[in-house]
C-alpha cells in the first residue's frame, strides 16, 4: 500500500500572482489575442498597461471560464462577458445573504 | 460495470427526435456547467450529460446502443456481449462537438472503444513508433476549509491529498501523502492557493500541473465575513443602549474597547476601523447592535413597570 509522505510547501495566493500576456495565455490555454480581445471586451483588466500589459491572478479563472462556456455552450465573448458579471453578482449576494441570515434578522 | 441510461440521464424518451435531445442536451449544460452551477455535483453530472449527448445526437452511435435493448435499467450491472463489435457502425472519427471530451465512462468506452472518441481515429502510426510529445500536466483544483483565524495570522496546515502519479508502464496512480500547506496571511475565501507541481504529472518530461486549493472559511461562531469586513452581533443591555457604554468586543487579534454612543439604536453598525481581514487596504471590523433583554423575573418587572408609567414611548407610532 502507498504510504503518506509529507511535504512541506509553499502556497502562494494564486489571484496576487502577476502574470504576462504570454503568462496569462499559456496558463488558459488562450492565445494572446483571444486575451487581448478580453481585455478589450473588459472582462479582464490588466493591473498595468506600459511597458508591457501585466495581469494579476484573479484573471485565470475568469478567462479560464470563458474558455468553457464558449467551448461547452457555445457562448460568445459577450455573452461570457455578461455570464460572469452575473456569476460575481450572485456571489456578492449569498456571502451578503449568509451573513445576514445568521444575524438572526 | 453500470449499464447508463442516456435517455433518462437528458430527461427524454426513447423515441425522442434530435431535436428534443438537442434541447434537452442545451438546456441541463447550462444548469450543471462547472463554471455556473450551485449544485454540488454539477461536474459529474456535466460529465454524464455530454456522454449521453455524444451518444444521442449521432444517429449511428445512437442505433449501436438501442441495440442492447430497452430493457437494461440504469445503474444495472453491465457487461458487453462478447461478440460484440462496433465496427459495423459509422461512427469512426466522428469527433466530438460537445464539451467534456475527457473523462468519458467505462461504459462508453467498452460499447464504442477508443474510436467512438473520434479525432485521433484513422491515424496509423507504423509498427512500434509511439508519439512521444511533450506536454504539463493538468492542474488540479481542490477545496480547503481553514478557521477565519487563519488568514490573520498565516499558518500551516496539513492536508490529505491523493498525488496523482505516473507508473514507470504510463498509468497514473494516486498516492496518498500529507501535504504541509503554508495558509499566506491575508488569504480570502474563494481565493486560491497555488502549490506549483502538485497537479497531475506531465508527460514527455514536461514540468506537472499545479494544485489550487480554493479557500473556504469554517462557520465562525460569531464572526461573519462579507467581502474584506468581518461582522459581529454585539448583545447590549438596553440601559447600555440608552446610556452608552464601553464595552469589550473580541477582534480576531484580541479584545478591544468600544464606545457605544448614548442614545444607540438596535441595528446600528459600528465601524472598528481596520479590524477585517488583513490586506492592502485591511477590511473593517462592524458590531452591529442588538439590544438584549434581561431575564424576566418580579424585580425587572417592577423596573419596566415604572419606565412605562414614566415614558410615553409608542414605538409604532410611524406606523399607520
Amino acid at each position: 500500500m502507498n504510504t503518506a509522505l509529507s511535504e512541506y510547501i509553499n502556497g502562494q495566493i494564486a489571484e496576487e500572482a502577476e502574470f504576462t500576456l504570454a503568462e496569462l495565455a499559456a496558463a488558459t490555454g488562450f492565445s494572446a489575442e483571444d486575451i487581448l480581445r478580453l481585455v478589450d471586451e473588459g472582462i479582464i483588466t490588466p493591473v498595468s498597461e506600459e511597458p508591457k500589459p501585466v495581469f494579476t491572478g484573479q484573471c485565470v479563472p475568469r478567462v479560464r471560464t470563458v474558455v468553457h462556456l464558449r467551448r461547452d455552450l457555445g457562448v460568445n465573448l459577450a455573452g461570457a462577458a455578461l455570464a460572469l458579471d452575473l456569476l460575481d453578482e450572485i456571489e456578492r449576494l449569498q456571502q451578503r445573504l449568509r451573513r445576514l441570515s445568521t444575524l438572526g434578522w | 460495470m453500470e449499464y447508463k441510461d442516456y435517455y433518462k440521464i437528458l430527461g427524454v424518451d426513447k423515441n425522442a427526435d434530435q431535436k428534443t435531445i438537442k434541447r434537452a442536451y442545451k438546456k441541463l449544460a447550462r444548469k450543471y456547467h462547472p463554471d455556473v452551477s450551485k449544485e454540488a455535483d454539477a461536474e459529474a453530472k456535466f460529465k454524464e450529460i455530454g456522454e449521453a449527448y455524444e451518444v444521442l445526437k449521432d444517429p449511428e452511435k445512437r442505433k449501436a446502443y438501442d441495440q442492447f435493448g430497452m430493457n437494461w435499467k440504469h445503474g444495472q450491472e453491465f457487461t458487453p456481449p462478447p461478440d460484440w463489435d462496433p465496427s459495423g457502425f459509422d461512427f469512426a472519427g466522428g469527433g466530438y462537438t460537445s464539451g467534456g471530451a475527457e473523462g468519458f465512462s467505462d461504459f462508453f468506452e467498452s460499447i464504442f472503444g477508443a474510436r467512438g472518441r473520434g479525432g485521433h481515429a484513422g491515424f496509423d502510426f507504423g509498427g512500434g513508433q509511439r508519439r512521444t510529445y511533450a506536454r504539463r500536466g493538468e492542474d488540479i483544483s481542490n477545496v480547503i476549509q481553514i478557521p477565519l483565524e487563519d488568514s490573520f495570522t498565516g499558518t500551516t496546515r496539513t492536508i490529505k491529498y491523493r498525488k496523482p502519479e505516473l507508473l514507470p508502464d504510463g498509468r497514473m496512480t494516486l498516492k496518498e501523502v500529507n501535504l504541509n500547506v503554508k495558509i499566506p496571511k491575508g488569504i480570502k475565501e474563494g481565493q486560491h492557493i497555488r502549490l506549483a507541481g502538485q497537479g497531475k504529472p506531465g508527460l514527455g518530461g514536461a514540468p506537472a500541473g499545479d494544485l489550487y486549493l480554493k479557500v473556504k472559511f469554517l462557520p465562525h461562531p460569531y464572526f461573519k465575513v462579507e467581502d474584506n469586513d468581518l461582522y459581529l452581533d454585539l448583545p447590549v443591555a438596553p440601559w447600555e443602549a440608552a446610556l452608552g457604554a464601553k464595552v469589550d468586543v473580541p477582534t480576531p487579534t484580541g479584545k478591544v474597547k468600544l464606545s457605544i454612543p448614548p442614545n444607540a439604536k438596535a441595528g446600528q453598525k459600528m465601524r472598528l476601523k481596520g479590524k477585517g481581514l488583513p490586506s492592502k487596504v485591511p477590511g473593517d471590523l462592524y458590531a452591529v447592535i442588538n439590544i438584549a433583554m434581561p431575564d424576566h423575573n418580579e424585580h425587572a418587572r417592577d423596573e419596566w413597570l415604572k419606565l412605562k408609567d414614566k415614558l410615553d414611548f409608542n414605538p409604532r407610532a410611524h406606523l399607520r
